[in-house]
Formats: structure tokens, sequence, C-alpha cells
């Protein structure tokens, strides 16, 4: 059966625009994925390890070194045209358009480079505007919007051609929570609601991620490291307990990465507030009397710990070694 | 069907600009009137001949369409690259050119209105007496000035992609001496057959060399080849501008595509 998406050993490395100036940087390494029709699949990874490279590669801005991709069935590479005509695509911080436009011609504008007819255009627009909140600024010009109202303007520019497939390049970076909210409810209802219709988006959140994704693939690298349903993500990871502390301000905090059935260790300092932020990831659940004795220790307090449920990015920390910050 | 949306989808911010932003007024008519004012005392303190003041008139109005291509074609493929409107033109299921032919209409239709406009107040200003006297041929020296003009201006549009950052530098470099070799001022004649042929690469010169033929007949010495023969060169120009145009767009994209420069800012 015919995939959304499918790659097959895509790599892609940027040379340097003069050899002198720098090595070649592989941005994708042999990525293999397969994307059903129908599917809302993540891509979860931290800056730099290939995400939005795979996209525009997948949205013909961009040819593979070597390896194929096809989307909707089609060659990236050969059957561009036909790609073209099945997906659109929206990044977050995105700054199209003109801001002598107002949103609702910016998004007209937009809807003809598809050939969608005026009334049709004009009727999605309305629609849409009024779903992202965004109708009582239809007739003002795009230069007046804030950062959540253009993103949403740019989100709306996405679907109001009804793709195929979707790309989604970060579409929440950088917004409010209200405005992240209704983006995401607004994508999710898109995929249930039309047959077959299709999202890839990237994002650096995990409970973004987690409450979207039918799928979720975690890349670093150019590298594929992870791909499946956030539970089952999860389960990979259930077999560790994670443990969370809050203590006054800690100075020395190597000692605790090395005490035995600590598998991973992560920390953060509010200087501000005074106290420092640990997580543990635990082979073994006994280890956290020797943690405990270490703090004393060392002379700090225990503020709270907290036993956690495997999440997303405990998963991302176990393949890829470090937090997305 | 789905190209023609997208001609009238790119020229429609080009067009609605002028109602939106009315200080072109001041700085696409009112300044270059001052220039033109300039030469038009220069050659009245002269005592030449009238004609000449209805030279300067006409090549005022033409700078405007110059101004125009360079600023607002040849430069605009990069500064959509900046914008991130670009990519989102390369990602759409339409021929580019109808990108690039709907900022062409729309520059076209925006210029001629603040060229008509230099006209009307440089003809007031200096009471220069217009004589047309072959409607068909300014009609068609008009278009196929403009279908070459701006033929040159989707070229240079993609090609200005591959100098990134220094597109504005070049816009620059063309500007003035275009204005010379070009004769804006003064009929082209007079640089001599050889730089007046070389300059005919720029479409303007041989369509402001027509027009000042069409509305001055008295001034036929002025001029530097028959009007039909300027018709036939800027009508193979016109072509030939926008087969390179495809061209060099179609390479540009291939570029863009293998080496990932298009869809990166400040390139």
């Amino acid at each position: 059966m015919e995939l959304a998406v499918e790659t097959k050993s895509l790599t892609r490395v940027f040379e340097p625009k003069k050899k002198k100036e720098g090595k070649s940087v592989v941005a994708l390494d042999s990525v293999d994925l397969r994307i059903e029709h129908g599917e809302l699949f993540g891509l979860l990874g931290p800056n730099g390890a290939g995400k939005t490279t795979l996209l525009k590669i997948l949205s013909t801005l961009l040819l593979p070194t070597s390896g194929k991709a096809y989307v909707a069935g089609f060659d990236v590479e050969n059957e561009f045209h036909e790609v073209r005509r099945r997906i659109n695509m929206v990044s977050g911080g995105e700054i199209s358009g003109y801001g002598l436009l107002t949103v609702k011609e910016n998004l007209w504008m937009f809807s003809q480079f598809y050939g969608i007819k005026t009334k049709v255009a004009l009727e999605r627009i309305d629609q849409l505007l009024e779903l992202f909140n965004l109708e009582e600024k239809k007739n003002e010009k795009v230069r007046t919007l804030s950062t959540g109202q253009r993103q949403k303007m740019n989100v709306i520019r996405g679907f109001v051609t009804d793709p195929e497939i979707i790309f989604l390049d970060e579409p929440t970076l950088g917004l409010d929570v209200n405005a992240s909210k209704v983006i995401r409810d607004y994508i999710v209802d898109w995929v249930s609601n039309g047959k077959n219709r299709t999202v890839l988006l990237t994002t650096h959140y995990m409970a973004e991620a987690d409450q979207l994704c039918d799928r979720i693939a975690i890349i670093d690298n150019g590298k594929i490291l992870a791909c499946d349903t956030p539970d089952n993500l999860k389960r990979i990871v259930k077999t560790n307990t994670t443990f969370a502390l809050d203590v006054t301000m800690l100075e020395n905090k190597d000692a605790l990465g090395v005490i035995q059935g600590v598998d991973k260790f992560m920390f953060s300092d509010d200087a501000e507030k005074g106290f420092t932020r640990l997580k543990f990831v635990l082979t073994d659940e006994s280890a956290v009397s020797d943690i405990v004795s270490e703090i004393v220790k060392s002379g700090s307090k225990i503020l709270s710990l907290k036993k956690t449920e495997p999440t997303l990015e405990d998963v991302f920390i176990k393949m890829v070694g470090k937090g997305l910050d | 069907m789905m190209n023609l949306r997208a001609v009238r989808g790119r020229a429609y911010p080009r067009l609605i600009g002028l109602t939106r932003e009315p200080s072109w007024m001041f700085f696409e008519i009112a300044l270059p009137l001052l220039t033109v004012s300039a030469y038009a005392y220069i050659y009245k303190f002269m005592a030449a001949k009238p004609e000449f003041v209805g030279y300067v008139i006409l090549g005022g109005a033409m700078t405007a369409f110059w101004l125009n291509v360079l600023w607002a074609m040849a430069s605009q493929l990069y500064w959509e690259k900046e914008t991130g409107n670009l990519s989102l033109f390369l990602v759409a299921p339409i021929s580019r050119m109808s990108i690039l032919a709907g900022m062409a209409l729309g520059g076209m239709v925006g210029t001629t209105i603040r060229a008509i406009s230099t006209v009307f107040i440089g003809v007031f200003a200096f009471s220069v007496v217009f004589s047309l006297t072959d409607p068909v041929a300014l009609v068609i020296v008009f278009f196929v000035t403009l279908v070459a003009l701006y033929g040159m201006g989707m070229m240079f549009a993609s090609l200005y992609l591959l100098f990134g950052r220094e597109a504005y530098h070049l816009s620059n470099l063309l500007t003035e001496p275009v204005y010379l070799a070009s004769g804006f001022y003064f009929p082209v004649r007079y640089l001599g057959f050889w730089t007046a042929a070389g300059a005919s690469i720029i479409p303007i010169t041989l369509g402001l060399d027509a027009l000042r033929q069409i509305f001055f007949p008295s001034g036929a010495q002025d001029a530097f080849l028959p009007i039909w023969t300027e018709i036939f060169v800027l009508a193979i120009l016109s072509v030939a501008f926008l087969i390179l145009s495809k061209f060099s767009l179609d390479f540009m994209e291939r570029l863009g595509r293998t080496t990932g420069r298009l869809t990166l800012r400040w390139q």
C-alpha cells in the first residue's frame, strides 16, 4: 500500500562553500521512515538534529545527497510537481506574506498559488479565521499582528489549501499557552476529520509531541534513534525509575552521577530562587538512599522528592544522552 | 488556470500597494521631477530645441520603469528569500514564471500610473507640446518595451539570487550608468552608433528613442534607428529575455535544491 511518506537510506550532506572554510556536515544519515496516510507523526530532536533538513527534502526544497524519499508515492527528486500538488508547509516564526496586505488578503494571495477559486478560498479563510479566533483581525494589516496572531495566520495559510500531507516545522515555537492550544487542537481535529490527511510535525516540545502524535521518531545527529507510539517509547524506560529532587543550592554534583544504580543524571540550578533541581533515572530504586546520603553529606537540604512516571523526555534522554535544553 | 490565478495573486500586493502607501507619489513622482527639471532648465538656458525638454520629460517618466525593474523585480526574489516567501513560492505547485509574471504585471501597471503622472506634471510645468502622430506605433512600442524590460527584470531576479547580499550593490551599480548609456536625458544617438547599439541591450534605450520619435516627429534627426526597426529589435529582446528568464529560474531552483542556499537567509 502507498505510504504518505517513505524514505529509504535518505542522506543529506552539506558541503562548505569553499573547501578551506570547513568540513562537510552530515545532516541526515541513512534515514528510513514509513508514515502511513492518516497519521499524525512527530519528529523530535534537538537543534541541528536534521529535522528541518528532512522536512525540506520532503517538501521538495532540497535534494537528497543519496537515498530516496517519496511523498504520496511520488519521488521528491524527479516527480516534485506531483508532490507539490499534495502538500503544504508551515514553519514556526515565519514572517512570510506582505505587511501592507490584510490578513484575509494575504491568505487569499497564497491560496491563489494553489489554484483555489476565490469563492472557495474566501469561504475557507472565513471558517479558519473563526476557528483560530482571528476573525476580528481579518481586515487588519499583517504588520500590526502580534507574534501569536501572525503564527495563527501562518498555520491557516498551510491548511487553507486543504493539502493531503502537511509539514509543520515547530508550528508553536515561541507562542503562549492559549495560541499553542488553539493550533494543537486544530491539528488534531484536521487529521481526525479528514480521510487520509497526514501531518508530519517537528517539535522541541515533548508534551506537544506526546499529546498530538500517533507515532514519534527521535532524531539526533541525522539518525533516527527510535520510532514508535508515545506509549511504546515510554515502555523503553519503564524498567527504570525516575526521581526528581529539589535541594538547596548544591555546589558539587559530580559524586551523584557515579552512584551505583544511577543510569542517567541531570540537574539545573536556579540561582535566583537558591535551589538545584536534580533528576535521576535509576536502574535500581535502592540507589535513592545513597543519593539522599550524598546530598545531606554535601550540606544541602532536600526540599522535595518525587518519583515520576516515565515521560517522553526520559525516553529522549536515554536515547540522545541529553535533554532538549 | 492555476498559473493565471498565481499571476493575479502575486500582482495583487503591488496594485493594492498604490492605495495603501501614498508616499510613493512623493518619492516616485515628485523627486524624479526634480532631476527632470534640472535638465529641462539646462536645455532652456542653452536655448536648445524645444523637443529636448520633451525628451527629458519622457526620459524622466521611463526612469520609473527602470527603477521598478531594478528594485522591485531584479532584487525582489532576494528579498522574498529573506522574508521566507521564496520557500512558499517554491513549494507551491505553480510555474515559477507565474510568480515573476505577477510581480512584473503589478509593477507595470503601478509604474505606468507613476510614469503618466510624471509626463502630465512635466508637460504642465514646462509647457511642452507632445504631438502623437502614430497611436498604433505608440501602443506597440510601449508594449514591447515593457515586455522586454520586465523580461530582463525577470531574468535578473533569479540571477540576483546568486549574488545574495551583493544584489543591493548591483542595483546601485546599474542605476546611474544606465541613465547615461540609455540616454534618459538626451538622445542616445549622440553617444555614437556603437555605444548606442551596445546600450540597446537595455530595452529602455530603444523604447525611449522610439517614443521620442513618435511624440516629437520634428526631431527625427535625433533618432538612433527607425521606429519599426526598434520595434523589431525590442520584440526579439522580449522573446530572448523571457526564454532566458525561464532558463535562469530553472537553473537557480535546481542549484538551490542542490546546495540548500535558496532557503537560507542572509546568504
